[in-house]
């Protein structure tokens, strides 16, 4: 993230120097830059190398100490990515490095580009309850609008940033901060969005998301009927009455299935909400960002007065939220009025078993684009043909040596968790649009037969040679090896 | 912990390269793997909190050591290489503007060289920190140290030989050029000197002293035009030379040698070589004072018409002349 300071000027953050660098310039590094007023990292073309159990040629510092033998890898086990490599767009020429290494006795062709990406976006799943804004309503960096909220999935918010039409489609700043929003997704950095009468978050991948100024912890096990069912046991004996508050399926412990089947007695609790099934209550609470993921900051609003038919004296009720992040712990008195109590220590474990069943809260994002004609004419004399070689899994596509999901049916349009791939893979165009590297790994012979280059095909130790312009990093241990030959095919593991 | 560095082994060479942020350096060292490989992991360690130490200093160290030295509202830097930094451009203080940044790269190669030679046996090593080397000789070993005079066209234009006999453990190189600001037209200023952070500020002076004051072919824009941030703040700092006559590179060159002359007098330093358009002066002067280079087409660089420049004879600037700062005999 950059701060502007005079006109032109920019701050880079890349390192403790914290330059000034104005227009057209590079820092004291020479290699982060400001072109048109965006700091850009001016990288050379990254190299990655399998790890090898020994050793590694670029290690976080001290991360393998005692480890690291000193050897470098040797091909096969060096996969050139299409970091920096550099795009052909808008020609027909053939991908800037199409290159060839024998990986257990099969000739492996990578076509490696950068593809320059006006189709493209990325897919926020932002891990909370919290209600961040309706769907469909837009999301906003710096004021412009760059995505939207869209259908929400499990214990998370999913919003959609980025696409042609908020790229090229409104104003050129609207394009421009799209880009910029994008980008910085893209490279892991923290943005921020705010949501149409919603919520202001803060989102970078791999972190956790905050919320209106919280950091959000844990993604909620279950809804609060869910949550009933799972800790019904652990409750029965310790508390008469448990309220698990959520905004979609709020539960009550004495009238549900479960606590039915413990012979929990009936306590006269009576909830502002409509029944579902007994023990299941919704609209209870609206979505919120206070209990749970709801809008009630005091549980005790969602309680009508105790039926004296049923309750007692010192009945004991739990109320929780699904994630155990908020509880609170009444005894009734005399005239049959809840008095918040400190929560007892036999009631401690299961509200902290809650809490540990609620896994941690990330914001992940995924980049999804589609790889264009020219991209493909890149690869190949006759594009479709590469399209083909994806759908029948004879190609596997990487993107920076990271695995994609290729969406099916036409083109070859593809996602990928942008944490698997090495860090600042992303640059940009002032288009706008973003540059992504692509990978396409088959077969030689599947290569000369789909009209491949041939041509142009270069040895790798040819390639590795030109090393003023490469960066040699470690492949992510989670990704599977791109030049892999005869395992599974599968490109989204 | 820093997790912006970068330490890694480069292919074939076994040398060792750390990066962080502005910092570069390629280490290499001879002796027994295991010297080498504590070596290596004694310079990561130090490595990486060198940027933090001097980035917490920044300001003082960007300060003109005048006015450091005359403050007492200044404190003096606190940082070992900020220290080292200050105290090798103190003896410049008088002579012209000068602020520690001026021995930087010298002061972190001499300081990573150091852990290295303390925690292990080498028979040599050295810290090249872009340009700016601090090495460690053993009895009777020696190092070669090509120069160049153009960093975007890396053809040697001459080679040095150190051996252990000599004082001399620093080497460093500067010139409008380069990645770092001049006030002067050098092309390239090669210092040779008893330490690296003693090299780089004064191939920092005498590249200044290379120059030709008002000279319409030369263009120059205050530093802070350029970097804001800059320590020579609205200096002029060189951004181009035109062509110069032969009288006007000698008159140059001149007089950047005699500024060498005077620090070797002192003794800050122990040589130098001045280069400017394909000329060359050498200090101690040797082999008939500006050298006249033959200009032949490099074989290897034919097709794309670069050249590169030999000197008539090979240039040692560690040849013992009987009569030292004279013309030695042919």
């Amino acid at each position: 993230m950059t701060e502007v300071f005079p006109k032109d000027t920019i701050r880079c953050d890349a390192c403790p120097v914290l330059c000034y660098i104005k227009l057209g310039h590079t820092g004291a590094c020479d290699r982060y830059g400001n072109l048109d007023g965006q700091l850009v990292r001016l990288d050379p073309h990254i190299v990655l190398d399998r790890a090898k159990s020994q050793g590694t040629p670029l290690v976080p510092f001290l991360e393998r100490e005692g480890e690291w033998d000193g050897t470098l890898m040797k091909s096969p086990d060096t996969f050139v990515t299409a970091i920096g490599a550099g795009t052909t767009y808008p020609d027909y020429k053939p991908a800037p490095f199409i290159v060839s290494s024998e990986v257990e006795g099969v000739d492996m062709i990578t076509v490696v580009t950068e593809g320059i990406f006006s189709y493209c976006g990325v897919k926020l799943k932002i891990d909370t309850d919290r209600h961040l804004g309706p769907e469909r309503n837009l999301v906003r960096a710096q004021g412009e609008p760059v995505g939207h909220v869209t259908t929400a999935e499990y214990g998370s918010q999913m919003l959609s940033i980025g696409g042609v039409h908020h790229l090229t489609g409104g104003t050129k700043t609207e394009g421009r901060i799209t880009c910029e929003t994008l980008l910085d997704l893209c490279n892991g950095k923290e943005v921020a969005l705010a949501i149409d009468d919603g919520a202001s978050i803060l989102v970078a991948a791999g972190k956790p998301p905050v919320v209106n100024g919280q950091q959000e912890q844990r993604m909620r096990v279950g809804c609060g009927s869910a949550t009933i069912g799972m800790f019904a046991k652990q409750w029965f004996g310790k508390v008469d009455e448990v309220v698990v508050v959520d905004d979609h399926i709020t539960g009550v412990l004495s009238e549900h299935q479960a606590g039915k089947m413990l012979g929990v007695r009936e306590t006269g609790i009576s909830i502002q909400g409509r029944r579902s099934t007994p023990g299941r209550y919704f609209q209870v609470a609206q979505p919120g960002t206070a209990w749970g993921g709801t809008n009630i900051s005091d549980p005790l609003s969602i309680l009508n007065p105790f039926k004296p038919k049923f309750a007692w004296p010192r009945l004991r009720l739990l109320m929780v939220s699904t994630t155990g992040e908020h509880f609170a712990y009444y005894l009734l008195d005399d005239s049959l009025r809840p008095i918040q109590k400190d929560l007892p220590p036999e009631l401690h474990e299961s509200v902290a078993r809650m809490r540990e069943n609620c896994e941690p809260a990330l914001t992940t994002v995924l980049f999804m684009a589609g790889a264009g004609g020219s991209l493909r004419a890149g690869a190949t004399e006759n594009p479709v043909k590469l399209t083909d070689s994806v759908k029948h899994r004879l190609t596997r596509v990487t993107s920076g040596g990271a695995p994609a999901y290729v969406w099916p049916g036409g083109g070859i349009t593809f996602m990928v968790d942008v944490s698997r791939m090495p860090e600042n893979a992303f640059g940009y165009v002032p288009t706008p649009a973003l540059v992504a590297p692509i990978e396409f790994t088959l077969k030689k012979a599947d290569y000369a037969a789909l009209g491949g280059h041939m041509d142009y095909v270069r040895p790798l130790d040819d390639v590795l040679r030109e090393k003023q312009r490469q960066r040699q990093l470690t492949s992510s241990p989670q990704n599977p090896w791109p030049l892999r030959p005869s395992d599974d095919r599968d490109s989204h593991k | 912990m820093n997790h912006r560095a970068t330490i890694r082994l480069l292919p074939a060479t076994g040398r060792l390269h750390l990066n962080d942020g502005p910092i570069d350096l390629i280490i290499g060292a001879d002796g027994s793997p295991t010297e080498i490989r504590t070596a290596y992991h004694a310079a990561s360690r130090r490595f990486v909190t060198i940027l933090d130490e001097l980035c917490t200093e920044l300001p003082i160290l960007r300060s003109s050591i005048r006015a450091i030295a005359g403050s007492s509202a200044l404190p003096g830097p606190t940082g070992s290489i900020a220290q080292c930094m200050a105290a090798v451009v103190s003896p410049y203080r008088h002579r012209c503007f000068i602020t520690p940044m001026a021995a930087v790269a010298g002061a972190v190669a001499e300081a990573v060289l150091a852990v290295m030679t303390e925690s292990s046996q080498l028979d040599r090593a050295y810290v090249n920190n872009g340009g700016d080397i601090a090495f460690h000789l053993s009895p009777g070993q020696s190092y070669k140290i090509g120069m160049v005079e153009r960093p975007e066209n890396p053809s040697l234009f001459g080679s040095i030989e150190i051996p252990f006999e000599t004082p001399v453990r620093g080497i460093a190189t500067s010139g409008w050029r380069g990645r770092s600001f001049s006030l002067g037209i050098a092309d390239a200023v090669t210092v040779l000197a008893e330490t690296a952070a003693q090299a780089d500020a004064a191939a920092t002076v005498i590249a200044n002293a290379v120059d030709l004051p008002n000279h319409p072919a030369i263009t120059r824009v205050p530093a802070r035009e350029i970097s804001p941030d800059s320590d020579l703040l609205d200096l002029p700092v060189t951004r181009d030379v035109g062509p110069l006559s032969a009288p006007e590179i000698a008159q140059a060159l001149s007089s950047g040698a005699a500024v060498a002359q005077q620090l070797r007098a002192q003794p800050l330093i122990h040589a130098a070589a001045l280069c400017l358009q394909r000329h060359a002066l050498l200090v101690p002067v040797c082999g008939g004072g500006l050298l006249r280079p033959s200009v032949v087409p490099s074989p290897r660089c034919a097709t794309n018409e670069r050249y590169f420049v030999t000197a008539s004879q090979p240039v040692s600037l560690l040849s013992r002349c009987p009569t030292e700062d004279r013309p030695c005999p042919k």
